[in-house]
């Protein structure tokens, strides 16, 4: 009797989690791709209308807009905090002095949330107020540093401080990783008298591919996923040149009563996520079959 | 155990003494929580307490009225929606059509609504023929506020028109002021849009425009003129006016850094709570152009159920609309009220032109809703065309893409 309760404690335990995820995400996630083909406008109807709402939304200046900044910000965000959090973690991974006092400071802007982070570099970057106002402040009158409110180069200031808040982060999983790398293996090839530089390139970075790909996933879907730091930092401004994906979705459901709009959007949103984390889940379950 | 017996034999003495003796109780759903729309509802709620009633406040800050919307659907999704919620234009109609809304027309009719309405206004507040909204105030869009100390020194009238807009900017610009204080949000993009529209193509065109969406009017080259004149404005703002505030905006005027602002009245609260007297400190006037663009803030009544509920909404909407609460409320609001019998003495200059000309605008037909203030069009519609106007204003789009990209959008937003 109780061996066979030991048995199912577990399931017991976990079924009202199951049963709670099977609702609230799988459940909804049905119901949105039910309502993205429906003609809802203020309130959910469910007659199902064929795929209107797909192409009104790919007709939408504003949806391009938002997917090319998706794709801009994405392959930008990911990159550059992905080898600027690689650079810090090796020169961390030096035996340095006070390296755990550099690697907190490092970390902290993480602590924070997008909100802080967004508003902090609106004031630092408002030609007004922050860098343009100081440099010229300086006597270099004819400095401009405008991103903020240039239309062309806006997304950058987001792409920038995305990456001061979460490169810090990565930095840490690089050096967690740096670490777990074999030490014998180093010192073989110190001794064999490799330069450090190649020591890195040839041994410990190939060695840390799952790192790079948990960094990689976890960036993937901050950046997909980023609603705080557009609204912010920009408002989805100038106009709507910084306008995401999940800030299009947040305008049609909650201020235009466009409900079958957004659910579309929402979907399209959710492929994208799915295009990337499928071939991750994929290749994570046949490394355990393996 | 005996606040318990209490009450239930209250109740149900509540109960046999039946729906005479129920205390009209409401729900009242708004989002005004700053300061002086606080102080606004409070009038309204002191008013309501003292006829008997027992009010139930429910405010929702947050996002222009977008967090009350969401709760407000699932109220109303849920069966239960709340006595009152503060509504405006085309939004009371979608949600009649929704099937939620209550017909008050008895206590409209027993009041008197229609003889006291200008009937542009009142024909907001019905649903198919019956009253089912009651109105607070009539905020006007079309003005144009200026720092009184800048224009004189620099020997500059009160534009009347829009070439005349232009000269005086240009000569402020030339003498070191920015001529346009302005906030890089959509919302107040689009109410420069709006003005201009009506300034430039008149009311009737105004009307086609934005009201019918007539694509002739939408990709006429009047409205090519339009945008040709918004790239003109925008060489009159500052280059840090994106995503500022429309307060900030006002700020600027007040302290001179600025010389104008286009903005509805709420402006002139700003320039009063910081003790600024219209025509000495501040002057206001219509924006170039005739007619008059109104934005009319009102409370939608819901269908309830209860004897108590319904008589708790009969005499929220007569009090909204009763004279007393008409004149307190919009004092502190900065706007007017809507009925047009009630004395004006106590309300300042600007106050009183705007009521003035929502009388003769009315009579002569050039009395139109605001599009960027959700009076004329719905939600995905007026949106559209704010995501042209915007998208536009904030880069170098060229007026003949931009009047394709507008008829587009509209098409593309039905």
């Amino acid at each position: 009797m109780s061996d066979w309760l030991g048995r199912q404690i577990p399931k017991i335990l976990l079924a009202p989690t199951f049963l709670a995820v099977l609702v609230f995400v799988y459940g909804f996630i049905a119901w949105t791709a039910w309502i993205s083909f429906t003609r809802s406008r203020l309130m959910p109807q469910y007659e199902i209308d064929g795929v209107i709402q797909y192409e009104r939304l790919f007709a939408a200046p504003r949806w391009d807009t938002a997917m090319n900044n998706l794709y801009v910000f994405g392959t930008l965000f990911i990159v550059i905090a992905m080898v600027l959090g690689l650079a810090l973690a090796i020169l961390l991974d030096q035996h340095i002095r006070a390296e755990g006092a550099l690697r907190t400071i490092y970390l902290y802007p993480m602590a924070l949330s997008m909100i802080v982070t967004g508003t902090a570099w609106k004031w630092i970057l408002n030609p007004g107020l922050g860098i343009e106002a100081m440099v010229r402040g300086w006597g270099f009158e004819s400095f401009s540093f405008g991103w903020l409110v240039d239309p062309d180069k806006a997304i950058y200031t987001i792409v920038l401080a995305a990456i001061w808040q979460s490169s810090g982060f990565v930095m840490a999983l690089f050096l967690a990783g740096l670490r777990s790398v074999d030490g014998e293996i180093i010192k073989a090839a110190q001794v064999d008298g490799i330069p450090t530089w190649r020591i890195y390139t040839a041994i410990i970075i190939p060695s840390m591919a799952p790192i790079f790909l948990s960094a990689f996933i976890v960036l993937a879907h901050l950046a997909i996923k980023s609603f705080d730091l557009v609204i912010a930092l920009t408002g989805g401004g100038p106009g709507y040149a910084t306008d995401l994906p999940a800030t299009y979705m947040y305008a049609m459901a909650f201020s235009r009563g466009d409900l079958g709009q957004a659910a579309s959007s929402a979907m399209i949103m959710m492929s994208v996520v799915f295009a990337i984390v499928v071939p991750y889940l994929y290749s994570e379950l046949r490394a355990k079959h393996d | 155990m005996k606040l318990f017996t209490a009450a239930s034999a209250a109740s149900v003495l509540a109960m046999t003494a039946g729906a005479a003796f129920a205390e009209p109780k409401a729900e009242v759903m708004h989002w005004w929580t700053s300061g002086g729309e606080a102080k606004s509802v409070a009038v309204l709620q002191e008013e309501f307490a003292a006829r008997g009633g027992s009010w139930t406040d429910m405010p929702v800050a947050g996002g222009g009225g977008d967090a009350a919307m969401t709760a407000l659907r699932a109220r109303a999704l849920s069966g239960n929606p709340p006595t009152a919620v503060q509504l405006k234009g085309p939004a009371i109609q979608e949600w009649y059509e929704e099937g939620v809304l209550a017909d008050i027309s008895d206590v409209a009719e027993a009041q008197g609504w229609a003889d006291v309405l200008p009937a542009q206004l009142a024909e907001h507040m019905k649903c198919d023929g019956h009253w089912c909204a009651a109105p607070v105030n009539v905020h006007r869009v079309n003005w144009i506020w200026a720092n009184a100390d800048i224009l004189e020194s620099n020997g500059i009238e009160m534009p009347t028109t829009w070439e005349e807009f232009n000269a005086a900017a240009e000569k402020l610009k030339a003498a070191g002021v920015t001529p346009l204080a302005h906030g890089g949000q959509s919302w107040q993009d689009a109410t420069v849009f709006e003005t201009v529209v009506l300034g430039l193509g008149g009311p009737e065109f105004y009307q086609q425009a934005l009201v019918d969406l007539d694509e002739e009017a939408l990709t006429s080259d009047t409205m090519k003129q339009v945008f040709d004149e918004m790239r003109v404005l925008r060489g009159y703002v500052d280059d840090n006016f994106s995503g500022r505030e429309w307060n900030l905006a006002t700020a600027m005027v007040m302290n001179g850094e600025a010389a104008f602002q286009i903005m509805g009245d709420w402006a002139k609260g700003e320039f009063v709570a910081a003790g600024k007297v219209p025509g000495e400190d501040f002057l206001c006037a219509p924006t170039p152009g005739e007619g008059y663009l109104y934005n009319v803030d009102s409370f939608a009544m819901f269908e309830v159920e209860g004897e108590d509920a319904k008589e708790g909404q009969a005499l929220l909407a007569e009090l909204i609309v009763g004279p007393s609460f008409q004149e307190t409320f919009n004092l502190n609001k900065g706007s007017i009220p809507v009925r047009t019998d009630v004395s004006l003495d106590k309300f300042d200059m600007c106050a009183q032109k705007s009521s003035e000309d929502m009388q003769a605008d009315a009579q002569n037909g050039s009395l139109l809703p605001s599009y960027a203030h959700g009076m004329a069009l719905r939600g995905a519609q007026a949106g559209a065309i704010t995501d042209v106007v915007t998208a536009h204003f904030n880069s170098d789009m060229s007026s003949e893409e931009a009047v394709e990209q507008l008829a587009a959008a509209v098409a593309n937003s039905m």
